[in-house]
């Protein structure tokens, strides 16, 4: 679908994207993530051909977006980091340039366009003029304009920037519907949203593609061995044989408190195989536990420690 | 292009620029009526339109600074840039609407004629051949507005740039009296115009290293003519400001004479300029 090579785009010495490559597939969301100037907008806007790279290439569905722009284009829909409204139109007018300029037959265009105004609830402004709306309605309306023409690639350059939060979750589900039968692309730089939406996770730090994977695996991946937390009714002495029977058990830490033990144990097993093992053990040896919990890297953790990398490298 | 033909040509009757430029060219187009026509009784229409092409000094930059520098203003120059259209069909929509918003006013004017008739004898070819000339003359100064919009984003110098180009363009052919005549002074002015060819080049490409190139490459073959041929040069600058007048080559319809060359040498002119911002537009691509 989806095809980037080598990217590389310079600012006379400023490099803002680094030999960039990826490759994103049909009907799936993907997430932009990475601190503010990473080259997420700048990498956006070379993927739908409003700025050209200094070398590499991408493809859309095989049409290259330099070389055979027209038909790359028509598959994608596009909204900037500033929506690019046009104060003085209303927003029924300036779909209705927009439809006409993406090709779409005069006899669908009504309806196409009550449709996305629908989708992204803009339907009750529609004959007003754009330079009287909110913040929040001129994003959706610049949503709404990329979802016009039913493109199969959706780019979405910081989606819900100066929504209200319950705007944000209607965008958040109208992007996952979207997922459905298009390929979504959104960047941000809040986790929890790319958490919440993407289904794959593409990290940029200085202009470097530092990690891509699934949402899922990144967390898995880079949490490593995930850590156990106890509070067992035990002295210190009592834990080690318990713990020592135990399969799994990479290392684990002690703490006496009163008449308890706070217990820290790293495991590369599934959390929940080995917290089951764990109960059954210490009911077994007459020790209850009182409190057990699993920390994992979250995404915010794994986000930072890879951006640390990258300004570490730069340094050197 | 269709499409933002049609957004354009809306855009300007929502807004008032398109009345205020008509009402200004009909208001001037009044009042010289009045003076020769009506009260010094004078048949011939042509010297009207003559005498108020002055006009295009003030509405060719009002026409024209908005154009392409209020789209990157608002950035909506990304929206155009994602769009499937090109360039080219962006610059040409554009450029349409603006000789639409041109074409009415004369469209006005063009009746002038036929009342007059009901009441002497009017000369109907110098006058419509002049409201032709009139009329593409302003096509003309248009495309160099568009092209002056398409270098900037704020309205105010473009407009400024705009009433600037106008001026010179509008005194040309006086101006040229001025030059002296001699070779070496011709020498000089056509080095400065390649100094200045140079210099646009720069700007427009951003390499220090071309538009030094196009400087020394036109500089060479200068020098070398002046001292193969110096002759050459004798009142050549004065005679190429004259040939480059766009307000001589109007004054040609107005003297009754329809000459293809005239036609063409307009065409080129708008041709030359909206490729230029075309090229201009283009370049937004490479360091937006």
């Amino acid at each position: 679908m989806i095809e980037v090579k080598h990217l590389t785009k310079r600012y006379g010495d400023h490099t803002a994207v680094s030999d960039l490559s990826f490759t994103m597939e049909r009907g799936r969301i993907y997430g932009f993530l990475g601190p503010n100037g990473a080259g997420k907008s700048t990498t956006m806007n070379i993927l739908t051909g409003c700025l050209s790279a200094t070398s590499g290439e991408v493809t859309i569905d095989g049409h290259d977006i330099f070389e055979d722009a027209r038909a790359a284009k028509k598959l994608i829909g596009y909204l900037p980091e500033i929506p690019p409204l046009y104060p003085d139109r209303t927003p029924r007018e300036y779909l209705n340039f927009v439809a006409e300029c993406k090709d779409v037959p005069g006899n669908q265009r009504a309806e196409q366009i009550r449709r996305v105004m629908e989708q992204t609830a803009v339907t009750e402004v529609a004959d007003r003029l754009i330079r009287n709306l909110s913040k929040g309605y001129r994003q959706r309306l610049g949503i709404a304009q990329a979802l016009l023409g039913d493109p199969e690639i959706v780019i979405l350059d910081e989606p819900t920037v100066g929504l209200d939060p319950r705007q944000i979750m209607e965008i958040r589900e109208l992007i996952k519907g979207l997922g459905r039968d298009h390929t979504v692309i959104l960047s941000s730089h809040i986790l929890s949203e790319v958490q919440a939406v993407c289904e794959r996770v593409l990290i940029i730090s200085g202009g470097k593609l530092v990690a891509c994977e699934e949402t899922a695996d990144l967390e898995r991946h880079f949490a490593g061995k995930a850590a156990l937390e106890l509070t067992v009714e035990a002295g210190k002495a009592d834990v080690g044989p318990v713990l020592d029977a135990l399969e799994g058990v990479e290392s684990f830490s002690v703490e006496e408190n009163g008449n308890y033990v706070n217990l820290k144990l790293e495991t590369d097993r599934e959390p929940d195989d080995m917290c089951r093992d764990l109960f059954w053990a210490f009911s077994d040896a007459g020790k209850p536990i009182l409190r057990l919990t699993t920390t994992r890297a979250s995404l915010e953790e794994i986000f930072l420690e890879l951006t640390r990398e990258e300004k570490e490298e730069n340094a050197q | 292009m269709k499409a933002i033909f049609k957004h354009e040509l809306s855009s300007w009757f929502t807004g008032m620029t398109a009345y205020v430029f008509a009402g200004f060219i009909l208001l001037f187009g009044g009042i010289y009526t009045m003076a020769y026509n009506l009260n010094a009784m004078v048949s011939d229409f042509q010297y009207v339109v003559s005498s108020m092409s002055f006009v295009f000094l003030i509405i060719i930059p009002i026409l024209s600074m908005r154009v392409l520098a209020e789209e990157k203003r608002q950035k909506t120059t990304q929206l155009l840039y994602s769009l499937p259209i090109s360039m080219t069909q962006v610059v040409l929509g554009k450029f349409f609407a603006q000789l639409v918003v041109l074409a009415l006013p004369v469209a006005v004017l063009s009746l002038y004629p036929l009342i007059l008739s009901a009441f002497g004898n009017v000369h109907f070819p110098a006058a419509y051949g002049s409201l032709l000339g009139f009329w593409l003359l302003g096509a003309a100064l248009l495309a160099m507005g568009l092209f002056v919009s398409s270098l900037t984003e704020s309205q105010p110098v473009a407009a400024g740039v705009c009433f600037v180009v106008m001026l010179l363009n509008y005194f040309l052919a006086d101006l040229a009296d001025f030059v002296p005549g001699t070779a070496a002074a011709s020498f000089g002015a056509f080095s400065l115009l390649a100094l200045i060819l140079g210099g646009i080049f720069w700007l427009m490409t951003r390499s220090g290293f071309g538009g030094a190139a196009v400087f020394v490459a036109l500089e060479g073959i200068l020098t070398v003519l002046f001292i193969l041929k110096s002759s050459l040069f004798e009142g050549a600058f004065g005679a190429l400001m004259e040939k480059l007048s766009l307000y001589e080559q109007f004054e040609r319809f107005v003297n009754g004479v329809l000459d293809i060359r005239s036609i063409v040498y307009f065409i080129s002119v708008i041709g030359v300029f909206l490729f230029l911002s075309v090229q201009s537009m283009e370049r937004g691509r490479w360091s937006e």
